[in-house]
């Protein structure tokens, strides 16, 4: 069936593309701003805070303390992260030296038909991230075998560590200068801010289906 | 579409006009939209070179549509998602049911999706034994209350919250009563996260295709279509054949047309990017990635170069909520699942002119929706083409069902509107009486309908030339 009508449609598609009168000009992409280091930082934070994310902007030493706070603040019971990361790593001797006060870590590290209930029941996830769009305000989250696609989605609170030199001024130059048309990946996600909809009388409401809230941590050096 | 029920499109427009609750939800939920896109594009010179590289990808695109589904095709299948191909509603919903089939499926979750509205696809597999559940919130909402869209993008803004609050708590076992939109919301997450876990299929639709690479791109707002595509073990994408574009450096400036003009935000929370099904190692996403790419009539549409730019249609709903006619009756009056601007040239193209064509005669043709179409779709001159169509009996016109309207009364008048014109003499003439007499002509007919709401025009008793030449003409 579906060939036949594959079929049908090219030849109606062909024969109807010999229709088109004039050349078309394609106008050049329009060009994007670029920006500096601190103000990408600066322009990342303000636009994705205007979606209601939380960002910090940390270091290498102190971003596993910020983020112990918010996890004490929160009061959170369990942690999902990506074992095989370097994240993972540093997640999990911090852990082992004191974990006082801070949520079971859990790691992703079966296939999900062997983990979905218990999935649906973390309260957080953490996760890297390949790198952030400085305008529209956006992280880029380029799952992996190591690091799974619901980590980000599932639990409701999505925390990201984004690594400052990894942002690009806009989504053409993440795109143009990673060459991702050479090597997508499964899935790409660029995620803004938390889960949220205005479907009610175009009133904002906030983790309707994804994470409630979205903490974002930009690591200098 | 499927078992339509005739359109009284006349009907419809009386009674929405008397519903003042359905024009105050609708209005007031325009003005919002009309407002946020305003903001978003506030540099008219960047907003207006952002439309015309939309209009020229679109149109570029579709000049080579037949190469580009051939390389998205190739490319989908080299990354493992399998395509299938419908010409007809019943082919795709077919399709569905025997991908559904293949796996035991009886739960499908679905994320926002146009075409499986156009397809009816929920009342298709429901008759198949099959639960299909909306998961946007909006879907969810008109799902339980067993209608359909009632706009393109916000398809319950048609309800206000006291409505929404009924529907719940009617619809929904043990849902407490609640007007607080957080707690609605907070309902409906409890509900559809227990549906997300157990669907068995997840399906979406598809805002742009791109063929370099075999990339589904889609966006929204609350994760339900992430949901949709990750965690059930089967994903179905739907899409009409006009979605794709060429290359990925596209989808930038046309996600920026797109979001700015269907929510007025700079981006959504997701966009989400789907080129495989799970590859070894990898430890979710779905296992299978059926894309169905739907024809229903755009193939015809594609042929006639004019009626093409209908194509170009990204689905952003804007011209839905600029249009005076739109904000007055809402978008069930149309009787199709595309009302508004967009609706009026796209289902009597795709249905023929018999059954949809009096869609067309409900424009102004003010513009406003050509003025903000994000890829610069003429739709006052597609309007216009349509009208003309119903009344063309010319075998060179093209859209199903032209000539539908053509009669005797207007053949007769137009021949001797003609003649009259055509031989002086015979005009002077007529112009003479006219002027003596006034126009006296009765009403009946169409003309007792379209003086119904309008002034008959009066004939002054001295025609212009006749002024011109007593009076003289007056220089300044």
């Amino acid at each position: 069936m579906s060939e036949q009508s594959r079929q049908r449609i090219f030849a109606r598609l062909t024969a109807g593309s010999q229709q088109v009168s004039a050349p078309i000009v394609k106008p050049d992409p329009m060009p994007a701003k670029t920006y500096n280091q601190a103000e990408k930082i600066e322009k990342l934070k303000t636009l994705m805070e205007a979606m209601r994310t939380e960002v910090h902007v940390t270091d290498a030493q102190n971003w596993i303390y910020k983020l112990e706070e918010i996890l004490k603040t929160r009061e959170l019971k369990s942690l999902v992260y990506p074992p095989e990361t370097a994240l993972g790593e540093t997640l999990q001797s911090h852990w082992e030296k004191d974990a006082s006060g801070l949520p079971q870590l859990i790691p992703y590290e079966t296939e999900i038909e062997d983990f979905k209930d218990r999935l649906f029941s973390i309260d957080a996830g953490i996760t890297t991230v390949a790198g952030a769009i400085a305008d529209p305000g956006a992280l880029i989250l380029w799952p992996s075998n190591k690091e799974p696609r619901l980590m980000s989605l599932v639990p409701s609170i999505h925390i990201a560590v984004l690594e400052a030199d990894k942002i690009f001024s806009s989504f053409l130059e993440a795109m143009q200068k990673e060459k991702w048309a050479t090597k997508m990946p499964t899935n790409v996600v660029l995620i803004s801010g938390p889960s949220k909809t205005a479907d009610i009388e175009m009133t904002l409401a906030f983790g309707v289906h994804g994470p409630r809230e979205l903490i974002v941590l930009i690591v200098e050096k | 579409m499927a078992n339509h029920q005739p359109l009284d499109f006349k009907n419809n427009v009386s009674r929405a006009l008397k519903d003042t609750q359905l024009i105050k939800n609708i209005q007031s939920a325009m003005n919002t939209l009309v407002l946020k896109r305003k903001n978003i594009f506030s540099d008219d010179a960047e907003t207006e070179q952002l439309r015309t590289l939309g209009n020229a990808t679109k149109s570029l695109a579709l000049s080579k549509l037949p190469e580009l589904l051939e390389r998205l095709e190739k490319k989908c299948t080299e990354n493992g998602i399998r395509v299938h191909w419908a010409e007809t509603i019943p082919e795709a919903n077919q399709l569905v049911l025997d991908i559904m089939k293949s796996h035991d499926a009886t739960r499908l979750v679905k994320g926002k999706s146009m075409v499986s509205e156009e397809m009816e696809l929920n009342a298709y597999l429901q008759q198949h034994g099959i639960e299909a559940l909306e998961t946007d919130l909006g879907e969810f909402i008109i799902q339980l209350n067993h209608e359909t869209p009632a706009h393109i993008i916000v398809p319950a803004i048609h309800k206000n919250r006291d409505q929404i609050s009924k529907i719940f708590h009617d619809n929904i076992p043990d849902s407490p009563y609640t007007e607080n939109v957080d707690e609605l919301n907070a309902i409906a997450r409890k509900t559809l996260r227990k549906k997300f876990q157990k669907a068995d299929v997840g399906l979406s639709g598809v805002n742009f295709a791109v063929a370099e690479t075999g990339t589904l791109c889609l966006v929204e707002n609350e994760g339900n279509g992430r949901m949709c595509t990750t965690v059930p073990g089967v994903h179905i994408a739907l899409m009409g054949l006009e979605k794709v574009v060429e290359k990925l450096e596209d989808l930038p400036p046309m996600l920026r047309l797109l979001i700015g003009s269907a929510t007025g935000q700079l981006i959504t929370t997701y966009v989400n990017m789907i080129t495989s099904p799970r590859k070894p190692g990898e430890k979710d996403g779905p296992k299978e990635v059926h894309l169905i790419i739907l024809d229903n009539g755009r193939s015809k549409i594609y042929a006639d170069a004019q009626r093409r730019q209908t194509l170009y249609c990204i689905r952003c709903g804007t011209c839905l909520s600029h249009c005076p006619v739109y904000n007055r009756i809402g978008g069930h009056a149309y009787g199709y699942i595309y009302p508004g601007p967009i609706g009026k040239i796209l289902n009597p193209q795709v249905e023929g002119l018999e059954a949809a064509g009096v869609l067309a005669t409900a424009s102004s043709l003010c513009n406003a929706c050509e003025e903000v179409c994000p890829v610069k779709i003429p739709i006052p001159e597609l309007i216009r083409r349509i009208r003309n169509e119903s009344y063309s009996k010319d075998p060179t016109s093209t859209v199903a069902g032209h000539g539908y309207k053509s009669n005797w009364i207007e053949s007769l008048t137009w021949k001797i509107w003609a003649i009259a014109n055509t031989y002086p003499l015979l005009n002077a003439a007529g112009i003479k009486i006219m002027g003596a007499l006034g126009l006296k002509l009765p009403k009946v007919g169409p003309l007792k309908q379209w003086t119904h709401c309008r002034k008959a025009p009066e004939f002054a008793p001295q025609s212009l030339q006749e002024l011109v030449k007593q009076n003289g003409v007056d220089n300044e």
